[in-house]
């Protein structure tokens, strides 16, 4: 498998992450790379192995259905660089 | 074959599949201890796991697990006893995580299937293809500022049941009734409450046509769409304005489109175009969902009579039309007062009263039947009184309306009012005699042929007896006078 610079960018646009266009093809050469070392993996026979969800032997734990947080309308927005009237502010969103 | 809409150039059929997202009635998130209730200031019910602070995991809660099996149960659906939880990558201001986490590759719940009643009291069965958990998103403002949306994360994060139907719905109607049937079965076992003007229940429609026996055509998906009513009309336009483009040499675009409630119309959502891409994985802060059979049986356990079924019993132990036992079994609080009534009363007669009577009130009056100020056993000795001839229908509804607004008991009125039925027929004889012996001109009419005017001696009776008089007694004697 093999990344060209056209699916850098749309991987780029799809997390909006700003790539300049003379970064493109360095990145692309990189990304390469990483999948190039786990291609290798490529070569060991999996057949019949369920894949691994964890190392750990056990099953997901369950919560009761209780209300045990939140109603802390000011620590959840104590990060936002922009907030009004208890909510997150950002720019125009609209379909 | 039926359901077909005439174009320009033919006939076309119309494909219709649903993906329904039901809010699980749960007091707190599908992955955190933040409550859900509708109506909270903004952000107030979000924890830091809700509005995806670094280092937080979630932790999946029971009830959303309970009640997602228990409606695959109810749907006749397969249970997955493993299932995985997958991120499905998309970027949006109300989506902090940057995905949501739901169920890809292996839902909880696999295929089954539904009937739909239709109006024309024929049903059919609809393909149900999978159900799954995953989480809402925020709620965006958009009309607070000119430059800005507002976020509140209430919603982030609340336990959502999509269900999937198959591509088998072929007209408005059927979907509707698709819908309407989700409905009363997420209500009847109290997985979802159904509320769609508070979102807890929305729909996205599938919608492509094609010529009679073709392959599929490309579709087009509305999106969110919150009312019964809505969706009748949005799937009305949009088979409209997909078979006009079509005739016209045009072609379907597989897109996402949203249906305008006020213009009536759809249109296309670009934005949503690149959105498309959601690149699935299985969640790694997440281990597969692993459940016992028992888990299951037991929860087949705790399902009540389902509207299906309490309907086929209205209709073969009361005797009642599929179209009224359709009618009182679609809300579950409907077919518990019916049964009530009907322990006390003649079954088809209960029916009746509860459907026109009683319904109408409750609509006039703008309550809910578990409001209603009559209660079933009140309602029950009423239609006794009929029944035993005591009082006759037409005083009944004068004495219902009075039950209606004191909530007294139905014998108390009948016997403060004294309503009491005349049945002594040597008391009516009296009366009919006076009136024939005052009315010649009417007498000889009537006997002269004009045997029409047997409703004005009835009502003349009626008149002098309030109402009160015994109608079968009182048709038979002047019948029996006036003839003899």
């Amino acid at each position: 498998m093999s990344l060209d610079k056209k699916t850098v960018a749309r991987i780029a646009h799809l997390a909006r992450i700003k790539v300049p266009e003379e970064d493109l093809e360095p990145l692309a050469g990189e990304l390469n790379n990483i999948l190039g070392f786990i291609e290798q993996l490529n070569e060991v026979d999996t057949d019949g192995v369920d894949p691994l969800a964890s190392v750990v032997e056990m099953n997901m734990r369950q919560r009761e259905d209780a209300v045990t947080d939140g109603g802390y309308p000011d620590r959840v927005l104590a990060n936002g660089p922009e907030t009004a009237m208890g909510f997150y502010t950002v720019p125009k969103v609209v379909e | 074959m039926a359901n077909l809409i005439k174009g320009n150039t033919g006939d076309w059929e119309v494909v219709i599949g649903l993906e329904v997202h039901a809010q699980v009635s749960s007091k707190a998130k599908l992955f955190s201890g933040a409550a859900t209730a509708f109506g909270a200031g903004p952000n107030e019910q979000v924890s830091l796991v809700d509005a995806a602070m670094p280092g937080m995991l979630p932790v999946i809660n029971k009830e959303c697990v309970r009640q997602a099996v228990r409606t695959g149960l109810a749907m006749g659906c397969a249970i997955n006893l493993k299932s995985v939880f997958a991120r499905k990558n998309y970027f949006y201001a109300d989506l902090p995580q940057g995905y949501q986490i739901s169920q890809y590759e292996l839902p909880v719940v696999g295929e089954g299937e539904i009937t739909i009643d239709l109006e024309d009291g024929e049903s059919k069965q609809v393909g149900i293809e999978r159900l799954h958990l995953e989480q809402d998103a925020g709620k965006s403002i958009h009309d607070q500022d000119p430059t800005k949306s507002y976020i509140d994360l209430n919603r982030s994060g609340v336990a959502l049941m999509e269900i999937v139907s198959k591509p088998d719905m072929r007209s408005a109607d059927e979907a509707a009734a698709y819908v309407t049937k989700l409905r009363s079965i997420l209500r009847y076992i109290g997985a979802c409450d159904g509320n769609m003007a508070e979102g807890s229940m929305r729909a996205d429609v599938n919608i492509s046509v094609r010529r009679p026996g073709e392959p599929l055509g490309t579709r087009a998906e509305l999106k969110n769409i919150n009312s019964i009513r809505f969706i009748r009309q949005a799937v009305d336009y949009e088979v409209k304005r997909q078979i006009m483009l079509i005739e016209d040499g045009g072609e379907v675009v597989q897109e996402t489109r949203l249906f305008d409630s006020i213009k009536g119309e759809t249109r296309s959502m670009r934005s949503k175009e690149d959105a498309h891409d959601y690149r699935y994985f299985p969640d790694p802060d997440l281990l597969p969902l692993v459940i016992e059979s028992a888990f299951v049986e037991e929860m087949k356990g705790t399902l009540p009579e389902l509207p299906d079924t309490k309907k086929d019993r209205f209709i073969s132990d009361f005797g009642l039309s599929a179209y009224d036992a359709g009618v009182l079994v679609s809300e579950r609080e409907t077919a518990s007062y019916y049964e009530a009534v009907a322990a006390k009363a003649d079954p088809k007669l209960a029916a009746n009263w509860v459907i026109s009577e009683l319904f109408g009130r409750l609509n006039k009056a703008g309550k809910d039947i578990t409001d209603s100020p009559v209660s079933p056993e009140n309602l029950g000795n009423l239609l006794s009184l009929i029944s035993d001839n005591t009082i006759s229908g037409k005083i009944a509804k004068e004495v219902f309306n009075e039950m209606f607004e004191t909530g007294k008991d139905a014998k108390d009125i009948v016997e403060e009012k004294g309503l009491k039925q005349i049945t002594d027929t040597g008391a009516i004889e009296a009366i009919v005699d006076g009136i024939i012996a005052n009315s010649p001109g009417q007498v000889e009419q009537y006997r002269s042929g004009k045997t029409g005017l047997i409703g004005w001696f009835v009502g003349q009776v009626m008149k002098e007896t309030q109402g009160k008089a015994n109608p079968g007694v009182v048709n038979q004697l002047l019948k029996s006078k006036l003839e003899g």
